[in-house]
């Protein structure tokens, strides 16, 4: 036994070092960067204050982005919960020959390039978008009406982007349940929604959950839907970032809303990880392909 | 009822995808509707912008690149998780994992940060080694999946009648596990193809891939072009996925007789 003790450590090399030389000291980086500080010049001085994390809290600017990410997550976060179950729950119950073909349809959407769905919306939404264009064919409305370029625009792009997962990881859960469980339930006299309410639905909050942690976390560090869909005030944290880092070019600052923004996805992480458990999650994911 | 709301769902999820590839055969100057008859223009214009030409060949050549280096990481280290007990597993397993936690433009900032710390140009080798860490949880996640479906027993079977370890990968988990490698190297390749949030971080003008291209043209204003591009893309990337599943159920089919 002890020969082989070497053995995993040689097949988990490679991917430890790409990891920890491209990940882990790169983030390191990161951390050590949010403390230096910019120079009028645009040159970078090593140093360990707190100036740039006072900067992002000195007014209300900065934060209330950062709340403003977290409405918009949340708010995404309800609305693929309300857009999901349901399909999910529709996967779970038919015996349709179809059902093959409607998951891989579900699925399919993973494979079509992120800004391709988002700007996508712009020919729906858009001044002579879809909706406009019926709209007006038939005289309903006189001026198009103005719907790209605010939050409800950027929840669209995020739905569209999220649900996906938000439908797969509620349907591995639901298929995992009895479904004699159920049926139990009615024999004994319970109603079809009792059922569903006292059985099925108590069961299938793991999936729902790991859904919710995955959409939450995946809107708070996204910033296309707000750059392309989105007005002057839909900007979110990542977009801040973006135009710090890409645009004015000021490492510190933009490290320290990086630290910020992983900070709080860490605390709501890892509470989730303490009442849930991640392994949900990543169950989901690994069922994807 | 539920039936009517998943299809309302579905026709909510795929009508802007729809439009996009209905719009690419409009020939009217804007992107927009209505339909002005049916015209290959725009791809036609598309095919001859050398710009976009080379966005695609380096879109190719990176997911390819990612798909392979991904897997050859990945696979090992699955190997290690599922067939070995060693102290720190737990963790480490959540370690290399973890890149699909953390934000992706922290992940682009990070990896930017360091690149420019050690006074190296963005590259191409920063989009790969970049993408490589995008996609080797997901490749991780597959084959490891697979290989808990796999026994151990066939393994030591071949090992007790003489086989060395090379061997006993060659001839007996490797096939078992090659539509897992196939899933994990189609998810890297789509992934890396598609991914434009940290690679905006790490691409430079003449270093583009697709999206990055799309990205930079949506700053004039949607152009019927980007529809066509659009489209294209989508083809591509839906196709793969597909006729990889078709072509190794066929292959599957072809073993069991």
């Amino acid at each position: 036994m002890k020969n082989k003790s070497w053995k995993p450590w040689i097949l988990l090399s490679p991917s430890l070092i790409a990891v920890f030389l491209l990940l882990v000291i790169p983030i390191c980086f990161v951390i050590v960067y949010s403390f230096w500080l910019r120079a009028p010049s645009g040159a970078d001085i090593p140093a360990f204050q707190f100036g740039n994390y006072a900067k992002f809290f000195a007014d209300f600017f900065y934060p209330s982005i950062l709340l403003n990410t977290l409405r918009v997550a949340l708010e995404t976060v309800i609305l693929c919960l309300i857009l999901g179950y349901i399909p999910a729950y529709f996967f779970y119950k038919t015996e349709s020959r179809f059902k093959p073909f409607l998951m891989i349809l579900v699925m399919l959407p993973f494979w079509i390039s992120f800004i391709i769905r988002t700007l996508s919306w712009i020919n729906i939404l858009g001044d002579s978008g879809l909706i406009n264009h019926l709209l007006l064919k038939y005289n309903i409305i006189s001026t198009p009406l103005a719907m790209l370029y605010n939050e409800g625009a950027v929840i669209m792009g995020l739905l569209q982007y999220l649900l996906p997962f938000m439908i797969l990881n509620i349907y591995v859960s639901l298929d995992g349940i009895d479904k004699s469980l159920a049926e139990a339930a009615k024999s004994l006299g319970c109603t079809e929604w009792q059922a569903f309410k006292e059985v099925t639905l108590p069961l299938s909050l793991p999936g729902v959950s790991a859904g919710c942690l995955l959409v939450f976390v995946l809107t708070c560090g996204t910033y296309l839907p707000p750059m392309i869909l989105g007005g002057p005030g839909n900007e979110m944290i990542a977009n801040l970032i973006f135009k710090r880092i890409i645009g004015t070019l000021d490492w510190p600052f933009g490290s320290a809303i990086s630290v910020i923004l992983m900070v709080l996805l860490m605390v709501i992480v890892y509470t989730y990880n303490r009442y849930m458990g991640i392994g949900q999650i990543f169950k989901t994911l690994s069922n994807e392909s | 009822m539920i039936k009517i709301f998943t299809l309302l769902v579905y026709i909510w999820m795929f009508t802007p995808i729809i439009a996009v590839v209905l719009l690419s055969f409009n020939p009217q100057q804007f992107g927009s509707f209505p339909m002005e008859g049916f015209s290959f223009k725009w791809y036609v214009k598309l095919s001859h912008n050398s710009t976009i030409l080379d966005a695609f060949k380096n879109s190719l050549v990176l997911g390819s690149c990612t798909a392979v280096l991904a897997t050859a990481f990945g696979v090992p280290a699955a190997m290690a998780f599922i067939r070995y007990e060693f102290r720190g597993k737990e963790f480490l397993n959540t370690l290399l994992i973890a890149p699909i936690m953390i934000p992706e433009v922290v992940l682009g900032v990070a990896l930017l940060l360091f690149i420019r710390w050690l006074q190296q140009p963005k590259s191409f080798a920063l989009l790969l080694i970049g993408h490589v860490v995008l996609t080797l949880p997901y490749v991780l996640l597959i084959v490891q999946a697979r290989l808990v479906g796999i026994k151990k027993e066939y393994e030591e079977a071949a090992l007790s009648l003489g086989a060395n370890p090379f061997q006993t990968f060659r001839e007996i988990t490797f096939p078992l596990l090659a539509p897992a490698i196939l899933a994990g190297m189609l998810f890297a390749f789509t992934i890396s193809f598609d991914d434009v949030t940290a690679t905006l971080f790490w691409a430079t003008a003449q270093n583009q891939t697709v999206p990055v291209k799309i990205f930079g043209m949506l700053r004039n204003s949607i152009s019927p072009e980007i529809n066509a591009l659009g489209a294209v893309m989508i083809v591509l990337t839906v196709s793969t996925p597909l006729l990889a599943g078709y072509i190794s159920r066929k292959f599957a089919k072809g073993i069991g007789k």
